[in-house]
Formats: C-alpha cells, structure tokens, sequence
C-alpha cells in the first residue's frame, strides 16, 4: 500500500513480529524513516511502541521480518550492533549513571583510554564539544550526573548518542519528563540534528507535539502498523485518533446490573492530594457501582488507587469508608475496613510468588483461620479450594507456587484473597494486564459480580475501552487532575483521548 | 517483557489445558529427581547425607573416640549456644533480614547477668532474676535494632553492625575489664548442668529453642507472615500486613535468643565476660545459610538450621579428634560453606526466577 523508496531511506521495517512466551507483541510492524527527518511514531500503551524501538536497538530480536539499513538486510544482534550501525537509542527511563561525571557518562562502555587509563582531559574536552553541539555548552563535563534536572540528563543521554557516529537517534517520550520550556529547547536540539542529516524517531502521545515538530507519522496499534509515512501536515486529528483506536473487538464487557437509586456511598474519596503527583481527587463510589479511571501511563491513576488505599500517605483530603474515615497512610487501617487492592504489578506488588496459591490466597486473613496464633491448615486449604472452585481457577491445586500460574489465574487468586477477606471497596489497578483475551472475559464478568455482591470497586486500566466497558461511571484523568466525571453510556475512547490529549498539551 | 519470558519459560501450564487437572500432571517438565532435590525435604536429605559422611569420617579417622555416647553429647553441647541464636537467626533471614549483632548481645547479656547475680544483694536473690535480666538485655537490644531497622529504615546489615560495635563496648564498660564469677549462684549452676535422661540441659534448651522455633515458623500466623515478608515484602504490606511491627518482632525475637544463650554460656563458663561470644554471629549465619535458608528470604527451614549447626559441630570434632589446627578448620568450613549455597543455586529454586 505504501510504496517504499529505497533509495533515500535510512532505515526500512517490513513486517517484523516479535512474540514473548506466546505473547505477540509486534504482528507485522511497517516502518520507512528517510535520512534528516523526524519521524513520529504514536500509538496507545500495548500498542507495541516500545517494543518495537527495542527490537530497533538490538535489545529484542525480532521473530521474523526484516530491517533494511541503508538499502542493506541487517540483522541487530545486540545493542553494540545498533550502535556500530549509527542507531542510538534514548530510553524514556533515563539511562545515566547518577554517581558518575557527564563525560563520565558520555563515554561509558567506550572509555577514551590508553593502556587501561583513562584520558580524562581529551573526555572532558569532546564532552564540551557535544555539549557546545547540543546548546548546552555551560554544563561543565566534570558535574556529577545526580545533580542534573531531567532536562539536563537528557541532553546528556543526547551527547552519548552523538559521541557515537550516529545516523539516527530514537527518543522515546523524551518530553513526559520535561516543562514547557524545556520541551521547546529539546525541539530546538531535534531541529539541529535533524539539519545535521540526523534522523529522528520521535515517540510520544502528545498529537500538539507531533505537529510542532513532526515530519511524518507512524502509527501503530495492537502490535500492528495501521498507517506508516503518513505527512504530519495534512492529516487530521480526528484521522490519528482513529487510526490509533479503531479495532474491532467482540463486546466482551458484560451489561451492568441497573444501580438502585438508594444504593449507599460506600467509598467517599474527598479532595484527596499526593504532593507532586495529583491534586484535589474526590470521588464517590456507591455500593455495586464500577466506577473507572481513565487516563495515560504517569497521569496520576494509579497513585490515586494506592493512596486511596493508604500504601501512599495523602498529603491532604480525605478518604472513607462506609461513613468511617481511614487513618492516612496506613494499609492496615483500610483492610480493616475492608478495602482492597489488586496492585499493578502483580508480580512485584501483588503475589509472594513461591509460595502457595493457597497461602496467596489467604495473606491478608490469615488470623481468621488461625486459633490462637496457630494456622488451622485445614480451614484455610477449605478456603482456597473453595475460590478455586468458584473462579475456575486453574490449575486447580491449593498447594501449586503462584510464580507458575498464568496471568489470568494469577489475577484470579488476587480478587479471591478480597473475597476471602471480605471486602466492602475493591481498588483494581491493571486488572488485566498480562491476561490473555479469553481470559479477560472471565475477569470483566467477575469483577462485574463482586459488584453485583455489594461492593464499590474502582478500576484502572491503561485500555480506555476497558475502562468505559467495564464501568458505569468513568472518570478521566491527565496530569493528576480529573477533568470529567461521566456515565460510561456518555463517553466513548475517542471522547476520553480527546480530553486527555487537550489536558496534558503543554 | 523479560519477565514474561521467564514465567513462560518455567509455566508448563496454559489456558487451554483441560479444565479440573489434578496437581501433579503440570509439574511433569522438571525431572523427579530435581523436584525431590529441590524441596526442602530433599534439601534437607542432603545435610543429613552430609552429616552422615562427617560422621564416617570421624568414626573412620578416631575409632576409639568419636562414636563413644560421651563425645557425641560433648558435640551437641557445643553445638547448643550457636544453635540458638542461629534460631533466632533462621526467622530474621528468612524475613530478609540479618542479624550481626548476637554474638555482642550474647556477650552484653551475660555481663549484665552476671552483674546481677554478683550484686551484694545476690545472695537474697533468686537465681532466676538473673536470668531474666540477661533474657531482658538481649529483648532490649534487638527491639533496638528493630526500631532503628523498621522504623528508622536503616539497613539491617548496618544497624545491627553497629550493634555488633556498641554492644560489645557496652559490655566491656559494665565488665570493666573483670571476669565476673557466677559461680556463688550454686542452685544455678546446678541448675545449668543438670542431666535429664542422660542429656545435658543446654542440650534441652538448644532443643525446645528449636522445637518452638519450628512451630512458630511452620504452625503460626506470625511464621505465615514472616515467609511472606521475606518472600515479597511489598505484597505483604499490600496485604495488610504490618511489615514494620512484624520486623520489629522478629528482631526481639533474636535478641531474645541472645539472651538465651548469655544465660547458657554462663551456665557452661560460670563467669561474665566482655568477650563471650565474640564471632559467633557468623558461626550462626553459615549454620543457617548452609541449612539452606536464603540470604535474600522468602525460604528456609529450622531443621536445616539445626543440622547445620551440627555440620560445623561435628566437623570441628572430627578435627580436632584427628590434632588438627583450628587454622585447617576454618579452611574447611569456608569450602563447605561455597559448596553449600554453589548446591543451593543449582538446585533451590525453580528455573527463572526474575530478580
């Protein structure tokens, strides 16, 4: 559909796919970036951004497909082979070494050095040079890095690109960390490059940044390209949005039972603050009400859920249960109310992974199956079993480590720890992240069920379909602010990405 | 991403496996013997083997001696004070944690006991009092370790070094250079070296230490909690667990075994001093590392403990059976204990753990 011109492409993508343990991340990725442009590529979480500019860096290797650099078939084994081809790579996640100097860093893993020692003068002065290069001649190379903004990392990150022999640097949301300001210095230090032959690859999901700084547009979705080369002029708006969301997914999402006009408040979340992070949320979640956070990676959604839950402490408002304000800051305090958390990262938040689904299972409610201090194995093996038995949980064994369960049955023994518990408030964050689509389908009616049973739950979800399918009231956040509180039936992806887009604008 | 790969690497299991499996179909991909090797059954069938070679050696090398009833209990109760602070230990690692400090509280314990019972009042003193003094010392120290650890959020390496340091200073403060002869409390004394059944009573209290340390561990809500804690410390606060307190707890707990054993080297040694204890923090943590519990928590046993403690026990026996140095020694037991976690990593863990 697009026709590629190989001669004066720098780098050209076809096809490439890449699957973890059965999970495709990419399935036939088209990407054609010309030599001296900036090339946007845009895309929702999972889209299979980032996995694609890993695959770029050498990091992955793709499972099929083929890269063409310079009009040549390249295989990137490892990240010195994306370097030595010219291909540098910043990660959003700032690779610097805080203890080290600038041309400390500058210069890692390619130390200038004669016989073991290293020549600090000679670093020093090209540190300067790339510096100079990148406008910010007045940082001395001899700073330490930890004392750097995220803007001045960043352009230290930039430097070690360039001390390369580049021919194309991929920045990946290289603006999420930066003000205004700064974000117009770092399109100042594109433009440069940029006019230095350098080509860019510029990822972000910012559209007003696009079109100050974008030549062309990549779109991916669903680990697929849906348009590639597209002109940043020219394309509207309304086009990208839809090119980003328009998939065509069986409705999963079970109906919501109608909600009882005198169903009572049971979470009550008032002008609640977390300094820095979000301000001034307040919610109400009524008793069998799904209510759902919408919003980005790093809008503030899952800091809300988790000092709501008190594993953040407030730094002010308030938050209660039932009527009963909960203690800041103390976890114990809200499971005693009876509100849970399913965490975000199951693995590292959620589950101790080598042991029992069965002692998983009863973590917070141990002392209930215990008489005086001592565990009543039988009593808390019958509860198990019984949530096995009543979620499908599969394999369907008490005594089988949770580390060898699949996503969906590891999210499974994660809501059956709060029905063992008891809950009043479910605090969901990612329910089904990692889950596999059949999967998902069991989570979305279970968690419909709990609902049904009596209890508020709130959800965060990264999949903005998710979360209006799910809920029946959404609430979209941006930057730690909730700028709507909608019925599910009133909004729609587009109108929530809109928001969100218009919100975070810099 | 990464982590993915690896749950898929070791995740025999998929969703399209015919629902209403029974257990033990899944975990078919790991060889038998490994499965065997890798529980702590197995793992402790390996110490026991370990155990078993020691002591065919020593029978092997001194005849005469080695297997006479009188050298084995002379064995065990040598092996009785490090046991029990490695008890005390075995909870705190298993948690995450580490606790250098008992040898210093040990030694601080059975200062302050002795003082007591040298008092001018001792004589109208039970003997019992001083017990609970040196039993109160080490409580005391180890809450202090815990606050500073799970209040002050200090790294329990550091915290407890620096009640390695102060302990011991304290200790030589209160002795004041003196070795304080308890042997005027007869009754306790007596008490101390009491033969039940043919066995000595540090013996019996290395024994109930360790009897208790395992209920707690395997049978409580407090041991639940413990493994919890080390095995992921984040979703046990998640969980509603109050991982501070709980550290704090288990911090007590190995001061309290501290205490314990200042009370049984004063028994043994009938004398106070600054220097009683002195390293026996590591003798505990290579016990209690080689029995198979994991420097970074989450998993470990009280039985592999014990028979760690009789590993080194016995292996300094057999030395010192056969004349040789305590330098050949400490040789020794620095390869066992590379040999011990080498073996543990081949064979403790499932594949693919993501770190």
């Amino acid at each position: 559909m697009i026709k590629v011109d190989h001669e004066s492409s720098l780098l050209d993508v076809r096809g490439v796919t890449k699957a973890f343990a059965g999970v495709r991340a990419l399935r036939g990725v088209d990407l054609t970036v010309r030599a001296g442009e900036v090339h946007c590529i845009l895309g929702q979480n999972g889209a299979g951004k980032s996995t694609l500019i890993k695959t770029l860096a050498g990091v992955h290797r793709p499972d099929d497909g083929e890269i063409r650099w310079g009009g040549e078939l390249v295989e990137i084994a490892d990240p010195d082979a994306g370097l030595a081809l010219g291909i540098a790579t910043m990660y959003q996640e700032l690779d610097v070494v805080d203890g080290l100097s600038i041309a400390e860093n500058i210069f890692l893993g390619h130390e200038l050095a004669r016989a073991g020692f290293t020549r600090r003068s000679e670093a020093a002065a090209r540190t300067r040079d790339l510096l100079t290069r990148l406008g910010h001649g007045s940082l001395s190379p001899n700073l330490e890095v930890g004392q750097l903004s995220a803007a001045n990392k960043q352009i230290v990150a930039m430097a070690r690109a360039l001390s390369h022999d580049v021919k194309l640097i991929i920045m990946d949301e290289p603006s999420a960390v930066l003000d205004a300001h700064e974000v117009q210095n770092l399109f100042g230090v594109v433009r440069e490059l940029t006019a230095a032959g350098i080509a860019v690859v510029y990822i972000t999901h910012r559209l007003e940044e696009i079109r100050q700084i974008g030549d062309r547009i990549t779109v991916l979705k669903d680990g697929r390209t849906t348009a590639t080369g597209l002109p940043v002029a020219g394309t509207s708006t309304a086009e990208l949005i839809h090119l980003m969301t328009g998939r065509e997914v069986a409705n999963v999402f079970p109906a919501p039972a109608p909600l009882p006009d005198d169903a009572p408040v049971v979470l009550d979340v008032d002008g609640l603050s977390l300094r820095g992070v979000f301000g001034d949320v307040s919610f109400r979640v009524r008793a069998g009400e799904v209510v759902g956070l919408a919003g980005l990676v790093g809008s503030g959604r899952s800091e809300i859920l988790e000092t709501v839950y008190g594993a953040r402490r407030a730094t002010s408002g308030s938050v209660s249960v039932s009527g009963r304000p909960l203690r800041r800051g103390s976890v114990v305090d809200a499971v005693s109310a009876g509100v849970g958390l399913s965490p975000e990262e199951r693995k590292s938040q959620g589950l101790v992974l080598d042991e029992s689904i069965a002692m998983n299972v009863t973590l917070p409610s141990i002392p209930e199956f215990a008489r005086g201090g001592f565990v009543d194995f039988r009593a808390e093996r019958a509860a198990a079993r019984a949530q096995i038995d009543a979620l499908e949980l599969r394999p369907a064994d008490p005594d089988r480590p949770a580390r060898t369960l699949s996503g969906g049955n590891q999210q499974k023994i994660l809501l059956a720890r709060w029905l063992v518990h008891g809950t009043r408030v479910l605090l969901l964050d990612e329910p089904t992240r990692g889950v596999d689509v059949g999967a998902r389908a069991e989570i979305y009616a279970l968690i419909r069920r709990l609902a049904a049973e009596g209890n508020a739950v709130v959800v965060v979800s990264s999949e903005i379909e998710e979360v209006i399918g799910l809920s029946d009231t959404v609430l979209v956040v941006a930057e730690g602010r909730i700028l709507s509180t909608l019925p599910s039936s009133q909004i729609d992806e587009h109108g929530v990405l809109d928001l969100v887009m218009k919100g975070t604008a810099a | 991403m990464s982590e993915q790969t690896t749950t898929g690497a070791d995740t025999p299991l998929t969703p399209t496996e015919p629902p209403a499996t029974t257990s033990t179909l899944a975990a078919d991909a790991t060889p038998m013997w490994r499965r065997i090797l890798s529980g702590s059954v197995g793992r402790n069938l390996g110490l026991v083997l370990a155990l078993l070679v020691l002591v065919i050696v020593g029978a092997a090398t001194a005849p005469d001696t080695f297997l006479g009833l009188s050298n084995i209990m002379v064995i065990l109760r040598q092996a009785s004070i490090v046991g029990v602070i490695s008890i005390g230990m075995t909870l705190v690692i298993i948690a995450g944690g580490i606790d250098l400090s008992v040898g210093s509280v040990l030694g601080l314990a059975s200062v302050v006991g002795a003082l007591a019972a040298v008092q001018d009042l001792a004589d109208q003193t039970h003997w019992i009092v001083m017990v609970v003094v040196a039993m109160a010392v080490g409580v005391f120290a180890g809450l202090v370790n815990g606050i500073v650890i799970a209040y002050g959020n200090v790294v329990a390496f550091m915290a407890t070094l620096a009640m390695l340091v102060g302990a011991r200073g304290l200790a030589e403060i209160l002795a004041d250079r003196r070795t304080l002869q308890v042997g005027g409390q007869r009754d306790f004394i007596t008490f101390m070296n009491l033969d039940i059944l043919g066995v000595d009573m540090l013996i019996w209290i290395f024994l109930v230490v360790a009897v208790l340390g395992w209920v707690l561990l395997n049978r409580t809500t407090f041991g639940r909690r413990t493994v919890a804690i080390g095995g992921n410390r984040e979703a046990a606060r998640l969980a509603g667990i109050n991982v501070k307190r709980h550290v704090l707890y288990l911090y007590a707990l190995s001061g309290l075994c501290a205490g314990i054993a200042g009370v049984m080297i004063l028994g043994r040694t009938t004398a106070g001093t600054s220097v009683n204890g002195q390293l026996y923090e590591l003798d505990a943590i290579a016990a209690v590392v080689v029995g198979g519990t994991l420097l970074i928590g989450g998993r470990g046993t009280i039985t592999g403990t014990v028979l760690g403690v009789l590993i080194f026990q016995t292996l300094t026996n057999v030395f010192i059976q056969n004349n040789l140095t305590s330098s050949v020694q400490a040789v020794a037991k620095g390869v066992i204990i590379v040999v011990a976690v080498l073996l543990q990593q081949r064979f403790a863990r499932p594949s693919g753990r993501s770190s």
